[in-house]
């Protein structure tokens, strides 16, 4: 038994790859009266790892399932490369998938599940053992080859299913929710095995999540998806400081939500406190401003901003989390941990003008 | 734990003396009796082995199970594969058709393929229509079988579709994603799991098959008999216990070797349904 324990070192060769591109134009699926997909465009960058983001039913699935050729669109079309392949079979796509349950086949021992895809494509069988060996090595489970899938930890598995969907140098690496059956710390470390792998071959990876954390974690781009639409498409930093929505403001990361309503370029909250609203247009409006962004000042003289109670504080080491109570609700901020404010202290909040952000209704 | 093993042994006593009374007991003496009558010795089964017509006997039936078992499968897979792909109701719908024949005794299915096969009968008629005129199944081997394999299929669906039912259909869209067509998934992928169940049926059906004794006796002819119509002509008519005893060992002792066989085979084919990659 060989065991594999140096670090990762250079990956195999012969599953280094340009990755492709994949266009997705006006694309829709349709059951009956209810749009799973309702005519999504999208450019997924040759080599990118981008993630479809939302919760369940907002259409993530399905628009991968989609790329993978499982289910058909009602109207547009996938492209990869260039190429149309709205109507080839999933067989003939040459994508790697990865589903949430491994989906090993339990009748074939670690090797011969990963050369199962080299098997279907005419490849030698001495060439086959090689290719699939060396891929084992890229998850680290080289000295499993033998064993039964049966016999391996989920996170094992998934690694094994990993290498079952690159061992082909597929144009584009599909995976849906494959860690959501894992627990937390092993969800951690298979996202930075994700990384690893994504970064040493190269490929194409469309990853499909309800995980914010993970979203932000893995992705190059994330597109946050809501009733078959998607809402943004972005960097991870895009969206978390220049969310589109409020849906996607919420969606990523803590935020404090003040409902009021934008009466010339003044945000009023209910309670009558006037803060800056940039360029929002009047009516009823919500503003959405991070944690970190909430500046905390003791409440001496009558300077701009929210008169607040302190509620709670909570050391968390790097920082403290103060929980003010405001006439508008509760807002939380994340303040210094040399910062001595105590429950029941009077206080202002305030933050820099383009730290918050106003979205209509 | 001793009381409760104690207490185990004794839920099992009441079974264990059925089987004991019912069955080991009447194999038991009958078998005996084919070593001592009519002197202590192998002189029974000297004398079986010496008629020809033992072997004959042994190697048709041995021939008709298998063929029993091949149709079977042959019409119950696909059967219990579509019962693994429709929705709950239809699913019941095909199960109750299944289960249709059980409701009514051998004898009397047995007796409305007697009627269905006759000379100028509904089968006759038929195939007279579809251009095969002066044909009656009644009689020959071919209606022995149409007979068995219509008894003996919901014994072959039934195994089958518990061991399809549980195949994970995530397999079959994970090899295809992984670049096989249908016809690959299938045979690389859902035929090796299905394996277990078509084993388990084909012998279920086999053991059945080489039991049987009413449906040959009346769909079949006297001068193709099967092993328990032989079995039985030695006892209600030659009254040779010793000779029906003989029989009844072989037998045993044939479809125990048989199944002995078959679990030894089958290691070997799973494995070249499953990871032979030898094959290409």
């Amino acid at each position: 038994m060989s065991k594999t324990n140096q670090s990762p070192g250079a990956p195999a060769a012969t599953l280094q790859q340009t990755g492709r591109s994949v266009r997705l134009s006006g694309l829709s699926k349709h059951y009956g009266d209810f749009a799973a997909v309702d005519g999504i465009d999208m450019d997924i960058r040759a080599g990118e790892l981008l993630t479809l983001l939302g919760a369940s039913g907002s259409g993530k699935t399905t628009t991968l399932s989609m790329i993978a050729g499982f289910t058909t669109p009602t109207e547009g079309t996938v492209l990869i490369d260039g190429e149309e392949i709205t109507r080839v079979p999933p067989h003939k796509r040459n994508l790697g998938m990865v589903f949430q349950h491994y989906s090993l086949f339990p009748h074939m021992n670690v090797r011969t599940n990963v050369e199962f895809p080299l098997k279907q494509r005419g490849v030698p069988k001495a060439e086959r053992r090689r290719r699939a060996m060396e891929a084992l090595e890229v998850v680290e489970l080289a000295h499993r080859a033998q064993a039964r899938v049966t016999e391996l930890s989920g996170g094992q598995q998934q690694r094994i299913a990993l290498a079952r969907a690159l061992v082909f140098s597929p144009s584009v690496l599909l995976m849906d929710e494959p860690f959501g059956a894992l627990d937390r710390a092993l969800r951690e470390k298979m996202q930075m095995e994700v990384r690893r792998i994504h970064r040493e071959l190269g490929v194409t990876v469309v990853f499909v999540t309800h995980d914010q954390q993970e979203a932000l974690t893995l992705s190059d781009r994330i597109a946050v998806f809501e009733r078959g639409r998607i809402e943004q498409v972005g960097t991870p930093e895009d969206l978390y400081e220049r969310p589109a929505s409020l849906h996607v403001a919420t969606f990523l990361g803590e935020s404090n939500l003040l409902p009021g309503t934008v009466d010339g370029g003044v945000f009023v909250t209910r309670s009558g406190s006037r803060l800056s609203a940039g360029s929002a247009e009047n009516g009823p409006a919500t503003l959405v401003v991070r944690p970190e962004h909430v500046r905390v000042q003791p409440a001496t003289g009558t300077g701009a901003g929210i008169a607040a109670t302190v509620g709670e504080v909570v050391y968390l080491g790097a920082d403290k989390r103060l929980v003010a109570v405001t006439a508008d609700g509760e807002i939380t901020a994340r303040i210094a941990a040399a910062e001595g404010y105590r429950p029941g202290d009077d206080v202002r909040l305030g933050w820099e003008p383009g730290a918050a952000a106003v979205f209509p209704g | 734990m001793h009381t409760s093993a104690r207490w185990s042994a004794l839920l099992l006593a009441p079974a264990v003396l059925l089987v004991a009374i019912c069955f080991v007991v009447p194999i038991g003496s009958i078998v005996l009796r084919s070593f001592t009558e009519p002197e202590l010795g192998l002189a029974t089964y000297e004398r079986l082995f010496a008629d020809p017509t033992t072997l004959r006997v042994l190697g048709r039936t041995l021939l008709v199970a298998l063929g029993a078992v091949g149709l079977c499968l042959l019409f119950g897979y696909p059967y219990a594969y579509l019962m693994t792909l429709v929705g709950p109701d239809m699913r019941a719908v095909l199960m109750v058709l299944v289960l249709v024949p059980f409701w009514t005794s051998l004898m009397a299915r047995t007796f409305a393929w007697v009627s269905l096969l006759q000379r100028d009968g509904p089968v006759s008629a038929l195939l007279a229509f579809a251009g095969v005129p002066g044909v009656t199944l009644l009689g020959t081997a071919a209606g022995v079988m149409i007979g068995m394999v219509q008894i003996l299929l919901p014994y072959m669906v039934l195994t089958l579709s518990t061991t399809l039912s549980r195949i994970d259909r995530g397999l079959l869209t994970a090899a295809q994603s992984l670049g096989a067509n249908r016809y690959r998934t299938f045979f690389q992928v859902y035929l090796p799991l299905s394996l277990p169940g078509v084993f388990a049926g084909s012998a279920l059906v086999f053991i059945l098959a080489l039991g049987f004794y009413i449906t040959p006796q009346l769909l079949g002819s006297p001068r193709e008999s099967l092993i328990a119509q032989v079995i039985g002509v030695r006892v209600e008519r030659l009254v040779d216990f010793a000779g029906a005893g003989g029989l009844s060992l072989i037998v045993l002792l044939t479809t125990a070797l048989c199944l002995a066989a078959a679990v030894l085979a089958f290691r070997p084919v799973r494995a070249m349904l499953g990871q032979g990659g030898d094959r290409r």
